[in-house]
């Protein structure tokens, strides 16, 4: 065992760091809120420029040859300044399907683009039906003489309107909740019978609702029928990343509280001289660094080949760092007390963009009735 | 980064399982998972046996009869021990004062103590707390004026534990009431149980048990040679002693045995016709607190693989603090969770009837027992500094207020 990341992770945090230290000021977010794509294209470029958007890919097409432990260390550098570019679900998400999925093919001509930052994609799985069950897919694509072609709609896409392409999860056999007849395509963003309806998430994200009507320019990705093992990998990648992102998130909100805390004066001291609000701090810290454990649970559990116990230990982390970042940020909005309810000041953000993480792919709620069924 | 055991540490897993489910005794264990608290003889047997094994000094340097263990090691050990479930090593003479004769005694009061110690030829306990000195440890009065080549102790502990079954206690005494700072007057006494002058009374705690106890020193006099450190540095002593004593606090294998003893009971009690173990309420509870053990448990092996790395010289890990208040929580939540299953057979207390039964009934000794557990463990949140000073510790050792 060991929990220290090596001289490379801490050099690639280090020059993340800087860089984000340089482009990602509260006011600096705030511009790239108003953008039209909501987020900045330069800081994309930069990202590219810096190797990250190649992170987890083979150095053969063109990537930095990561593992999940530096998407969980760049991750958590993004929770700490709630990055908007779509990161998590070009290379995080696609990336993963690409990884575990693509033909060499596909690799070559996806991989490169999203090292140098020409291609951007989002996941299209989540129906308005499904919440949270990954099964239930009613999208559906059919085979015809002249190829495949895709009907249905999918809701919540992070970044779906940003995407060039779009990993797009239809029923290709099967009723409504079978895991077999699920099947991942490749659609490109342009195609014919492809409507995007973006919106502004709670968390300042851009979000999409995706209607594919007659969509023939779809490529498949996998095997026919082998796209639920390709979505749970991915769920699960997503799952460890977002929680190396709360990580981060709880670290600038619990710094903003320790600083208000030795600022605000009430009764004539610094609230953070009072020993209930000291006491609330600790707890809000306890529940970081028990978080950062569920992260590092994650992240180290997303190659064990053992379906089962990999599954049971994402299952843990993502119960543990959804309630952790819920007391974090709750708290931290409580010990800013009214500045803490403002849309001008940072504390509110962090505490939606946790809102927003601790519900993808799975809240607690839902993850603790998966772990109470193998109890026994 | 790597969260994985190495092949060396699941191979010695595997031998620690293996030794303590040849070598405990049946009778300890039996008793023991049915929620009992191990009796002193239990305990003595179970420390010799560990001893004989080279293995019950188990966070002490090779040259005092230590296996030379890595923190990590330690912690699987402890593990396995309590999963057992195992008497737990007497942390009076393992954790604390072992630790304190290595780093302060006199080789002669390390030759004369630290091998009986490790087998527990002498039982120790702790003569800390005061009537007026809980939490505010730093404002005791127990006296000790020099008298010759003697100390002459006067004074009072309370929640003194075992200290009826021990042979020798270690004291914290005032030996300069006139110190600038209160700390800078402390000392650190061993002084033998059998000395004229002590009286120990029970305090019967709240599981109707007797495991506390007030220590009256009434003129007691004590050699100067078994002053530990120096006369005043007393604090530093007891300091250290503290910082030791956080190895291992969260008892993660104890909560871990109580949540496996309340599943398998689920299985055999009703509930609205059906076993409890049904009972989707249930398994999200245990769910819950299998969550909450899993973070604890990375918790502390960051906080052991830190300690490894830092090889003894750094300053205590402000995350062991976050270990003794999840930990004892954990603790509280899962003896619980074992009493709730019992339900109306949690209680009765039982003493008379089972002890005159000819057939055992384990669902009602483990209902008793494992209310005595539950009521006891009130006290994890309280010995060891509170969880209210362990917030303290956290506030000035993080947050820098």
């Amino acid at each position: 065992m060991d929990f220290d990341p090596t001289d490379d992770q801490r050099l690639l945090v280090e020059s993340v760091s800087r860089m984000l230290g340089d482009t990602y000021s509260f006011a600096q977010r705030k511009d790239y809120m108003a953008l039209p794509e909501g987020y900045s294209p330069a800081v994309w470029a930069q990202f590219a420029e810096q190797g990250l958007l190649g992170l987890p890919f083979a150095e053969e097409y063109g990537g930095f040859g990561g593992t999940a432990q530096e998407v969980m260390l760049v991750m958590q550098a993004f929770g700490r300044v709630l990055v908007l570019e779509p990161f998590f679900p070009t290379v995080v998400l696609a990336g993963t399907a690409l990884n575990i999925a693509g033909s060499a093919a596909q690799k070559t001509a996806m991989i490169p683009a999203i090292a140098e930052g020409s291609l951007k994609m989002a996941f299209a799985h989540s129906e308005r039906q499904a919440r949270y069950d990954l099964s239930d897919v009613i999208t559906t694509a059919k085979k015809t003489a002249a190829g495949w072609v895709l009907d249905g709609s999918k809701t919540v896409v992070s970044h779906g309107e940003a995407a060039d392409k779009i990993i797009v999860s239809a029923r290709t056999s099967g009723d409504r909740y079978e895991e077999d007849g699920i099947t991942l395509f490749i659609v490109d963003a342009g195609a014919s019978g492809v409507a995007r309806r973006g919106y502004v998430s709670r968390d300042d994200t851009r979000a999409a609702d995706i209607s594919l009507s007659n969509v023939t320019d779809v490529e498949l990705l996998g095997e026919v029928g082998g796209g639920m093992a390709i979505i749970q990998r991915v769920v699960e990648a997503g799952i460890a990343a977002i929680a190396g992102e709360t990580v981060g998130a709880m670290e600038a909100m619990n710094e903003m509280t320790l600083e208000y805390s030795k600022t605000r004066v009430q009764f004539g001291n610094p609230i953070g001289t009072y020993q209930v609000v000291q006491h609330r701090m600790a707890d809000m810290f306890m529940m970081q660094e028990q978080g950062r454990s569920m992260a590092m649970l994650a992240t180290m559990s997303i190659d064990n080949p053992d379906e089962a116990s990999r599954a049971h230990d994402i299952a843990l982390a993502k119960v543990g760092i959804g309630q952790a970042g819920r007391y974090v940020s709750q708290s931290a909005v409580q010990m800013h007390g009214g500045i803490g309810m403002t849309e001008e000041y940072a504390v509110g953000h962090y505490f939606r963009r946790c809102m927003v993480t601790e519900r993808l792919f799975g809240d607690p709620a839902y993850y603790l009735n998966k772990l109470a069924a193998e109890v026994g | 980064m790597d969260l994985r055991f190495t092949p060396e540490e699941l191979a010695f897993r595997e031998e620690v399982r293996i030794f303590i489910r040849e070598n405990l005794p049946a009778d300890t264990r039996d008793r023991m998972k049915l929620g009992h608290p191990p009796r002193k003889e239990d305990t003595v047997r179970w420390q010799r046996i560990l001893n004989a094994k080279g293995w019950a000094a188990m966070s002490w340097p090779k040259e005092w009869g230590g296996p030379g263990w890595s923190a990590i090691q330690k912690m699987i050990f402890l593990e396995e021990n309590l999963m057992a479930p195992a008497p737990e090593l007497l942390s009076f003479n393992i954790t604390m004062l072992g630790p304190v004769l290595i780093q302060f005694g006199t080789e002669e009061q390390k030759k004369r103590f630290l091998p009986r110690a490790a087998n527990l030829d002498d039982w120790w306990c702790q003569g800390f707390s005061e009537p007026g000195a809980g939490s505010d440890l730093a404002s005791l009065k127990t006296a000790a004026k020099r008298d010759g080549d003697h100390y002459v102790v006067n004074g009072q502990k309370i929640w003194t534990s075992t200290a009826h079954n021990a042979d020798w206690c270690f004291v914290l005494v005032r030996t300069d009431p006139n110190a600038r700072k209160r700390q800078e007057g402390i000392s650190f006494l061993l002084i033998d149980m059998k000395t004229p002058g002590i009286t120990v009374r029970p305090i019967i705690s709240i599981d109707g048990g007797h495991h506390l106890n007030e220590v009256f020193f009434d003129d007691v006099r004590v050699p100067v040679s078994m002053r530990i450190y120096e006369e005043n540095k007393g604090w530093d002593v007891a300091k250290f002693l503290l910082g030791n004593e956080r190895t291992g606090i969260a008892r993660l294998g104890k909560s871990r045995e109580r949540v496996n003893t309340a599943v398998s009971m689920a299985k055999d009690v009703n509930f609205g016709g059906k076993p409890l173990i049904e009972d989707q309420i249930f398994r999200q509870r245990v769910a819950q607190l299998q969550v909450d053990m899993k973070a604890l448990e990375i918790t502390q092996y960051r906080v052991v693989s830190a300690s490894d790395k830092a090889k003894g010289a750094g300053k205590p890990d402000p995350l062991s603090s976050v270990l003794k208040v999840k930990g004892t929580e954990l603790l509280q939540a899962t003896s619980e969770l074992a009493v709730d299953v019992s339900g109306p057979m949690a209680t009765p207390i039982w003493a008379q009837e089972l002890a005159e039964m000819n057939e055992p009934d384990d669902l009602m000794e483990a209902g008793s027992a494992g209310t005595g557990s539950y009521l006891m463990l009130r006290a994890a949140s309280i010995y060891g500094g509170t969880n209210e000073i362990q917030k303290n510790i956290l506030t000035k050792a993080v947050l820098g207020l």
